[in-house]
C-alpha cells in the first residue's frame, strides 16, 4: 500500500490528532486540571483551524475511494470555525457541577462526529460514506443525552438514536438496490453504469429511499419529527452543534451524491422529488415556528425552514448552486450559533428558555440583546446583514437554471421569508418592544461566550459587505466541475 | 480609491459617520446626541448643495449624458455586481428633499424620549438607506438599500410609536417586506434576462441599453416590480400600511417615511419597472393606472371622514403619491416631470404636516380633532404653519402643490383617449376633496371655539421646533415660486425613458 496516499488526507489526520491528544489529557492527566480541558481543546483546535487553511494536496486517494478537492477542503474549513464558536461557547458549561466529570466524553465525542462529516463530505464510495454517516450521528445520541439528570435529555437521545438508526436502514436499503443495478458503489461508475440504463423503477425508488435517508440528517419535511423535541432536549452546546455543523456536512454530501452519482439519467427525477420537499419544508418550518415558545424549539423549527433554503442550491445542480450553498451554510453557521449563544448563556443562568421571558431584555442585557437582534436579522435576511446577501445568492443559484418551475419555487421561497421575517421579529419585539418589571436579569456572561458572540457579531456584518468570501467560494467550486459532468 | 472621490458616496458615507459617532455617545446626556445628529444633517444638506451645484456645473458644461458623476466599483464578481454609482436630475432632486427632510427631522425630535441615542441610531440607519437608493444605479445595490430603509421602521415605530404600535409597526414591516419579495423575484428574472447572449447584467443603464428582456418575461416580471415598488408607494389596494403605520410612528419617523421613503416607491417604478420593461409598461399599464385612479379619489374621501388629525394625512398621503404613480403611468414627459414635482412637493408638505401633528400633539396630547379647537389663538405660529401647508396640499398658487398638480393635469390630458381622460377627470375631482377635507381640519383645528379651557395655557413653538417647520414651509414657497428651476434639472431625465416607451409600442 501506498502511504504518501494519507497525505491527501491533512485535515482528517490532524482532526485525529488533535482528538487523541485531548483524550490523552482526559486519560492521564491528575484532576486538578482536568477543569482546563475545555480551554485545552479550544487552543488545541484552533491552532488546528488555522493550519488546515494550508491548501492540501488535492487528488483521489484509496482507489478513487477518497477524493480531496478544494470544495471539500473548505467546506471542512467553514465547519471548522463553527465548531471553534461552539467549543467556545461550551466552555463554561462543561466545567458546571453535573457535567464536569464526563467533560472529556463531551469533546472526545464531538471531535468523533466531525471527523465523521470530513469522510462523508469527501467520500466518492458510498462505503465510505456510510462509515463517516455512522460516524457522525451516533455519538450525537450519546451528546444529546449528556445532561442525565434531565428527562428530556433521554427522551431526546432516544429519539434521536431512533430515527438515526432508521434512517440510516433506510439510506443503505437504497444504496443496496443502487448495487444492484449498477454493479459499483463508486459515484462515477454509478453515474456512468445508470446512463446506459433508460428509466428503472427500481432506480427511482432507490433515490427516494436515499433522498429520505438524508432527509432525516438534514431535517427535511417529512422527516423531521425528531428534530423540535431533539433540539429542546439536548444541551445547549450539542443543539448548536446538531442545527450547524451536521446539517451543513450532510446538505454538502447530500449535493455531491445527488449531482455526482444521480446526475447523469435522474437528475429530472429528483429534481421534482427535491421541488417537493423543498416547498414543504419551508413552508411547515415556517409554519410551526410561529407557534413556539420556547427558544429551542422555536430555532428547531426555523433551522428546519432554513434546511430547505439550503436545498435551493442544491437543486439547482450547478457549480453557482453548490457556491451559494455553501455560502448559505456560512452565514447560517454564524447567524444561528450567535443566537445559540446567546440561549446558551441566558439558559446557564437564569435557566429562562421562553420568549416571553426575553421581555425587557434590552434593557437589563443591552448586548445579549443586540446579539441575538443581528442574529433574527441574519436569519431572516435584513441587509446589511450577511443572510440577506446570503439569501439573494441562493435565489440566484436556483433561478439560474430558467425553469418557469423554478421562478415558481424561488417565489414561494420568498413568500415564507416574510413568514419567517415575521417570528424572527417577535424575538426582536420582545426583547425592545415589550416591558417586564422582572426581566432577566444582567447575565454575567464568561468571556469565553462573550470572544464567541463577538466573533459571531463581526461575521454577520462582516461576511456580506465583504465580497471576496463569495469570490472565492465560487473560484472554489468552479474548480470542482468535474462534480458536475453528469448533469 | 477612485470611488471616494465621487461626491455621490459621502452620502452613504455621512450617515454611517453620525451613526458611529452617535454610537461612541454615551447613554446619559442628550446633548451629545443632538450635537452629532444635527452636525450630520447639516452636513448632508451641505452635500446636497453641492451636489445640485456641480450637477448644474455638468449639465452647463454640456454633458449630455444620462447619468453623470458615474463611478462603478466591482463588487460581487461572479454575479457582476458592482457599486454603480450615477444621478440623473430626478435623483438630484430626490436627494435634495431626503436631506431638507432628514434636517427638518432631527430637530422635530429634539426632545426625543426615551433612548434618544437608539433613536437616532435607527434613523440615521433609515437615511442611509434612502440616499444610498438614490444614488446607486445597480439593481442589487438598490435593492440592498432599499431594505436597509425599511427594517428600522419596524423598531421605530414599535419603540418610540403611540396607539396600536405593535400590530402598525408589525403590518407595515410585513407589507413592505413582501412588496420587497415581489421586488426580488422581479430583480434575478431580469438579471437573468439582462443580456441576450453577453455578460449578464445588474447595472440599469446596460440593461436598459441590451434591451433584451423577452416580452413575455416582461409581462411577468413588470407587474412583480411595479406591485414591488407600489406597495411603498401606497397603491391600492396594497396602502393598508400606511394609515396605521404613519398613524403610529413617531413624529420624525413619519415625516421621513411619508416624505421620502414613500417616494423611493415611485421612483422605483419609473426608474426600474417601467424604464427597463417598456413593452409591458405599454401593454399592462391601464391595469396600474386604473389601481392609481382609485388610490387618489378614494384616499381623498377616506381622508374626509377621519378624526384622527394623521389618519387624516395619513390617507391624504394615499390620494397624493396615487397622484404621483398616476403621472409617471402617463408616460409622457410633462406628466413624469410633474410626478416628480408632486414627490418634491408631497415629501416636504407632508413632512411639514407630520411635523406640525407631532408639536400639536405634543402639547395637547390628543390628536382627535372633535377634541380640540381655537389653536390659533393659543399657538399661532404653528396655526400659521398648519394653514400654509394645507394650503400647498390643495394647490394654492405660489405654494408647491399647485406647480405639481398642474403639470401633472396638464401633461395627463395631452393622451387624447377617452379612458386616460375619464381618469384624468376623476384624478382632478380629488382636488376638490381635498379642499373639503383640508378646510374641514382647519376650520374645525384652529379657527373656532377653544374646546377645552386647559388648552388655553399650552404654549407656542420652541426655537428648534420653528426651525424644523421654517425649513420646509421655505421650501415648499421655494418650489411654488421658482418651480422653473427645478423642471429644467429634472425634465431631461425623462427622455430616455420616453423614447424607450415609444420604441416598445
Amino acid at each position: 500500500m501506498d502511504y504518501s496516499q494519507f497525505l491527501m488526507m491533512p485535515q482528517e489526520i490532524g482532526l485525529l490528532l488533535v482528538f487523541l491528544l485531548v483524550f490523552v489529557y482526559d486519560t492521564f492527566m491528575p484532576s486538578r486540571s482536568q477543569r482546563f480541558l475545555p480551554y485545552f481543546t479550544a487552543i488545541l483546535f484552533c491552532v488546528f483551524m488555522f493550519l488546515s487553511f494550508i491548501p492540501p494536496q488535492m487528488g483521489d486517494a484509496f482507489g478513487g475511494m477518497f477524493e480531496a478537492n478544494p470544495a471539500s477542503w473548505m467546506m471542512k474549513n467553514m465547519l471548522n470555525v463553527g465548531v471553534f464558536i461552539v467549543l467556545l461557547q461550551a466552555i463554561k458549561w462543561s466545567n458546571e457541577d453535573f457535567v464536569s466529570v464526563r467533560r472529556g466524553e463531551f469533546y472526545e465525542l464531538l471531535l468523533l462526529t466531525l471527523f465523521g462529516m470530513y469522510l462523508m463530505m469527501s467520500a466518492r464510495h458510498f462505503l465510505l460514506f456510510v462509515i463517516g454517516l455512522e460516524t457522525a450521528s451516533l455519538p450525537i445520541a450519546a451528546l444529546t443525552a449528556f445532561e442525565k439528570r434531565y428527562y428530556e435529555s433521554h427522551e431526546a437521545a432516544a429519539k434521536y438514536i431512533f430515527t438515526a438508526i432508521f434512517s440510516s436502514a433506510i439510506f443503505m436499503l437504497g444504496v443496496s438496490f443502487v448495487y444492484g443495478l449498477a454493479g459499483s458503489l463508486y459515484f462515477n461508475d454509478i453515474a456512468a453504469a445508470v446512463l446506459g440504463q433508460g428509466s428503472s423503477v427500481l432506480l427511482v425508488a432507490a433515490l427516494a429511499f436515499v433522498i429520505a435517508g438524508l432527509g432525516y440528517k438534514l431535517s427535511l419535511v417529512p422527516f423531521h419529527q425528531w428534530t423540535p423535541d431533539v433540539y429542546q432536549g439536548a444541551p445547549t452546546a450539542v443543539t448548536s452543534y446538531l442545527s450547524v455543523i451536521s446539517k451543513g456536512a450532510a446538505a454538502f454530501a447530500f449535493m455531491v451524491i445527488l449531482v455526482q452519482a444521480f446526475g447523469a439519467a435522474y437528475a429530472q427525477v429528483w429534481q421534482w422529488m427535491l421541488y417537493v420537499v423543498i416547498i414543504l419544508t419551508i413552508t411547515i418550518g415556517n409554519l410551526f415556528a410561529i407557534r413556539q415558545r420556547n427558544m429551542k424549539r422555536f430555532l428547531a423549527y426555523s433551522s428546519i425552514s432554513q434546511a430547505g433554503y439550503i436545498m435551493l442550491g442544491v437543486i439547482a445542480a450547478s457549480t453557482v448552486g453548490m457556491a451559494s450553498m455553501m455560502y448559505y451554510i456560512l452565514v447560517y453557521i454564524f447567524s444561528n450559533l450567535a443566537a445559540f449563544g446567546v440561549i446558551a448563556a441566558i439558559e446557564r443562568q437564569s435557566g429562562k428558555v421562553t420568549i416571553d421571558d426575553y421581555n425587557g431584555l434590552f434593557r437589563t442585557n443591552p448586548w445579549m440583546a443586540f446579539t441575538m437582534m443581528l442574529a433574527m436579522f441574519s436569519l431572516g435576511g435584513i441587509p446589511p446583514f450577511a443572510g440577506f446577501f446570503s439569501k439573494f445568492f441562493i435565489f440566484v443559484g436556483a433561478a439560474q437554471t430558467g425553469s418557469v418551475a423554478i421562478y415558481v419555487l424561488v417565489f414561494i421561497a420568498l413568500v415564507n421569508t416574510i413568514i419567517s421575517l415575521y417570528y424572527y421579529l417577535l424575538v426582536v419585539k420582545a426583547m425592545f418592544i415589550r416591558q417586564d418589571d422582572c426581566a432577566i436579569p444582567y447575565i454575567d456572561s464568561h468571556w469565553t461566550e462573550e470572544l464567541a458572540m463577538t466573533m459571531c457579531v463581526l461575521a454577520i456584518v462582516a461576511v456580506g459587505l465583504a465580497s471576496g468570501i463569495y469570490t472565492f467560494l465560487s473560484q472554489v467550486t468552479d474548480s470542482v466541475s468535474h462534480i458536475f459532468a453528469h448533469i | 480609491m477612485e470611488i471616494f472621490s465621487n461626491i455621490l458616496i459621502y452620502f452613504v458615507i455621512v450617515p454611517l459617520l453620525t451613526l458611529l459617532g452617535l454610537a461612541l455617545c454615551s447613554n446619559r446626556g442628550i446633548a451629545a446626541v443632538r450635537a452629532v445628529a444635527v452636525t450630520g444633517a447639516t452636513a448632508l444638506v451641505g452635500l446636497a448643495g453641492w451636489l445640485v451645484y456641480m450637477f448644474l456645473q455638468a449639465r452647463g458644461a454640456g454633458d449630455t449624458s444620462e447619468m453623470i458623476l458615474r463611478t462603478d466599483v466591482t463588487w460581487y464578481a461572479p454575479l457582476n455586481i458592482k457599486l454603480a454609482l450615477g444621478v440623473d436630475g430626478v435623483s438630484v432632486v430626490m436627494i435634495v428633499l431626503s436631506a431638507f427632510i432628514v434636517f427638518a427631522g432631527v430637530f422635530a425630535s429634539w426632545k426625543m424620549n426615551p433612548l434618544p441615542k437608539q433613536f437616532f441610531l435607527w434613523f440615521y440607519l433609515l437615511s442611509t438607506g434612502v440616499f444610498g437608493f438614490f444614488i446607486s444605479i445597480d439593481l442589487f445595490t438598490m435593492f440592498m438599500f432599499y431594505e436597509v430603509a425599511l427594517i428600522p421602521m419596524y423598531l421605530l415605530i414599535g419603540v418610540w410609536g403611540s396607539g396600536n404600535k405593535n400590530y402598525s409597526a408589525m403590518k407595515l414591516t410585513l407589507m413592505l417586506m413582501g412588496g420587497s419579495a415581489f421586488l426580488m423575484l422581479g430583480i434575478i428574472g431580469i438579471y437573468f434576462h439582462s443580456s441576450a447572449n453577453g455578460q449578464l447584467t445588474m447595472n440599469i443603464l446596460e440593461i436598459a441599453r441590451n434591451n433584451a428582456i423577452p416580452h413575455d418575461w416582461q409581462l411577468w416580471l413588470f407587474p412583480l416590480t411595479f406591485i414591488g415598488f407600489g406597495v411603498l408607494g401606497a397603491m391600492f389596494p396594497f396602502h393598508t400600511w400606511s394609515p396605521d403605520g404613519h398613524a403610529s410612528a413617531p413624529t420624525a419617523v413619519s415625516m421621513l417615511h411619508a416624505g421620502v421613503l414613500m417616494k423611493l416607491g415611485g421612483y422605483g417604478c419609473f426608474r426600474i419597472a417601467i424604464y427597463l420593461m417598456p413593452f409591458a409598461a405599454n401593454e399592462l399599464g391601464w391595469i396600474f393606472l386604473t389601481l392609481t385612479g382609485i388610490s387618489i379619489v378614494y384616499g381623498a374621501f377616506s381622508a374626509c371622514v377621519q378624526t384622527d388629525l394623521k389618519y387624516i394625512n395619513a390617507y391624504s398621503s394615499v390620494s397624493h403619491c396615487g397622484m404621483v404613480l398616476f403621472a409617471i403611468l402617463m408616460f409622457n414627459t410633462t406628466a413624469m416631470t410633474g410626478a416628480v414635482l408632486q414627490m418634491l412637493s408631497h415629501g416636504l408638505m407632508t413632512a411639514l404636516f407630520f411635523a406640525l401633528i407631532g408639536m400639536i400633539y405634543g402639547r395637547t396630547h390628543t390628536r382627535d380633532i372633535r377634541d380640540m379647537g381655537g389653536m390659533m389663538q393659543i399657538m399661532p405660529y404653528l396655526g400659521v404653519g398648519y394653514v400654509l401647508a394645507g394650503l400647498a396640499s390643495l394647490g394654492l398658487p405660489g405654494l408647491s402643490g399647485f406647480v405639481a398638480e398642474m403639470t401633472i393635469f396638464v401633461g395627463a390630458f395631452e393622451h387624447a383617449d377617452t379612458f386616460r381622460r375619464v381618469l384624468t377627470i376623476a384624478a382632478t375631482c380629488s382636488i376638490v376633496i381635498t379642499a373639503v377635507y383640508i378646510l374641514r381640519v382647519v376650520g374645525k383645528l384652529l379657527f373656532g371655539a377653544v374646546q377645552n379651557e386647559r388648552h388655553r395655557e399650552l404654549t407656542d413653538a420652541t426655537w428648534e421646533e420653528r426651525l424644523s417647520t421654517a425649513t420646509l414651509i421655505i421650501c415648499v414657497a421655494i418650489i411654488g415660486c421658482f418651480p422653473n428651476f427645478f423642471v429644467n434639472i429634472i425634465s431631461d431625465s425623462f427622455l430616455p425613458i420616453v423614447k424607450a416607451l415609444t420604441q416598445a409600442v
